[in-house]
């Protein structure tokens, strides 16, 4: 019972649900499911993360892809009316082609990250730190100062991104009329009222 | 006293056990007497706002009333639970599970004392946020799964406003990260050791505003509470779930509102110390001696009850915002606002003002 090793049984736990999960994503028909089953993944992989003590990393992918990016992701799949029986017509018909691709994208995969470079003999696993360890202290000091440019570009090539994405869907001409308070707030008597000086009119001799 | 428990039960249970069995036994700690606060905090919420609008409140149950949320839970559990035709069966009952589940495991890292924590993580402050931010998934799931228009109407805006909030509440939390120089929460309230006047409230005080004001937002309470917006969508995203599936719903509101509480009292009313700390120099030392026996977690408790005080102060008082204005709050003030305020301590930290931020 001593020996048992712990990380090991997590490890393979949380791969499982994580090779689950993921094929989940593509089988599924309904597409809320699927992207339920791909925030299923996303914690599957960060629970990995945690076992290699990046806890940065690990709580990050959660707080951003589970938190924020899937979130906007269900909100249009929820929103949209999917007629599944016309998802399922072009199956055969794709067959073959997206077999191909999927073999060759396989086969990449298999020689850029495959056991021969990525194999348990390849990599020597990293060692434990101890308990006061920090792996956000680390990532700090690492990216504030060897990678401190690289890091502040991806900065400001995110803020751009930002403000193209608000410039983007700022809508100039509206349709919706509605009134401008500080115009409203600001108008003075003399721009709405003009007072007419005339003479009195009178008129003679028709009604008598 | 945990240790010579932990030793005695591994006397006759094999290795792994006793450790998690020492865990569980914590969990269920913590997790009974949040059960217990929910159900009284729902009952403090009808007296409180009963008094405040000259009523007397409920008053059958029991003496004064005391027992009129047992009587409530009782109801809730007898009654049939409904499923919907056509509703999404199991999403339809995960939903309420996923409310609830990140309500109670943030408790995890809350320090209630010094060193007195289940978890006591370096990433706490992180943990907190992720856990926080996954409250908005139970509220899609829920609307979505139950087929129904106003549900899903509510989870629409619910869902919007969480996420909105959620930016400004993060954004406070990384000045608190600043102020303090630590995620993990034990560390923030020893940050705050001194005095009164050394809790992050006064340094950081828009973000202890802008946090608290997001936080009510987040658990959908007034007057932020156009997810339920009983008078134009009937109830919210949970209109379409009865008995015990309902009741989940509500235990994760009140279960969110006291942590959101907590949070509040950790972060910046200094969590477990005692407010007479630092009366020496003032020469009021007596105070502080006199006060020392009272353990910190009354203290927390304290602080705690004055922040769900609010809320429900909040829900007799202010009327409902309207949605636009809810959306403009939140990404037109609190974010630049926030903003701004992280650009203010960073400048406090590097230039070392006393008497936060020196030495």
């Amino acid at each position: 019972m001593m020996g048992l090793p712990y990380d090991l049984i997590v490890f393979y736990l949380f791969a499982s649900i994580l090779v689950v999960a993921a094929s989940m994503v593509i089988f599924v028909r309904n597409p809320v499911h699927a992207a339920l089953f791909l925030v299923l993944s996303f914690f599957a992989s960060s629970a990995i993360w945690m076992l290699l003590e990046a806890e940065f990393l690990a709580i990050t992918l959660i707080l951003v892809y589970v938190g924020a990016v899937m979130v906007l992701f269900l909100f249009v799949v929820m929103m949209l009316d999917i007629d599944l029986a016309v998802l399922k017509e072009g199956f055969v018909k794709f067959l073959l082609i997206g077999g191909v691709i999927a073999v060759s994208m396989l086969g990449l995969m298999i020689s850029v990250v495959g056991p021969d470079k990525f194999g348990a003999d390849q990599i020597t696993p990293p060692a434990r730190h101890a308990a006061d360890y920090s792996n956000t202290e680390e990532l700090g000091r690492v990216l504030y100062t060897d990678y401190v440019y690289a890091f502040e570009i991806a900065a400001v090539i995110l803020l751009v991104a930002i403000i193209a994405a608000i410039m983007l869907s700022l809508r100039k001409s509206r349709s919706a009329k509605t009134p401008n308070i500080s115009k409203q707030v600001s108008v003075k008597k003399e721009d709405r009222l003009r007072i007419v000086k005339m003479d009195a009119v009178t008129d003679k001799g028709e009604r008598s | 006293m945990i240790a010579t428990w932990q030793s005695w039960l591994g006397l006759w249970l094999p290795e792994p056990l006793p450790m998690i069995l020492i865990i569980l036994l914590k969990i269920v700690a913590i997790v009974l007497p949040i059960m217990g606060c929910v159900a009284y905090l729902t009952f403090a919420e009808r007296k409180i706002i009963g008094y405040m609008q000259m009523r007397i409140g409920p008053n059958r149950v029991g003496p004064r009333g005391w027992l009129q949320p047992i009587a409530d839970a009782l109801k809730l559990l007898s009654k049939e639970i409904i499923l919907p035709t056509k509703a999404n069966k199991a999403l339809y009952f995960l939903g309420p599970i996923i409310t609830l589940a990140p309500a109670l495991a943030a408790w995890a890292v809350i320090p209630f004392d010094n060193l007195v924590v289940l978890a006591d993580i370096n990433a706490g402050l992180l943990y907190i946020l992720a856990l926080t931010s996954l409250a908005v998934y139970g509220v899609l799931i829920a609307g979505w799964s139950s087929n129904s228009k106003y549900a899903f109407l509510s989870c629409m805006r619910a869902s919007a406003q969480i996420v909105s909030y959620e930016i400004a509440m993060g954004f406070a939390l990384v000045g608190v990260l600043i102020a303090a120089g630590s995620l993990n929460l034990s560390e923030i309230v020893l940050a705050q050791q001194g005095s009164l006047l050394n809790w992050f409230w006064l340094p950081l005080f828009p973000l202890f505003i802008i946090y608290f004001i997001s936080g009510v937002a987040e658990t959908n309470r007034a007057p932020f509470d156009v997810a339920e917006g009983e008078s134009e969508i009937v109830a919210g995203f949970h209109v379409e779930y009865s008995g015990m599936s309902f009741a989940l719903f509500f235990l994760a509101e009140y279960a969110n509102m006291i942590l959101i509480s907590v949070l509040s009292a950790i972060m910046f009313l200094g969590g477990w110390l005692s407010p007479f700390q630092g009366l020496d120099a003032i020469g009021l030392g007596v105070v502080e001696e006199y006060t020392n026996w009272i353990p910190g977690i009354l203290w927390l408790l304290l602080k705690t009850s004055f922040f769900l005080f609010l809320f429900l102060w909040f829900r007799a008082t202010f009327p409902r915002y309207r949605y636009d204005q809810i959306m403009r709050l939140g990404w037109k003030i609190f974010i630049p606002l926030t903003i701004i305020w992280i650009l203010v301590v960073g400048g406090m930290v590097v230039f070392e003002v006393p008497p936060w931020f020196d030495a």
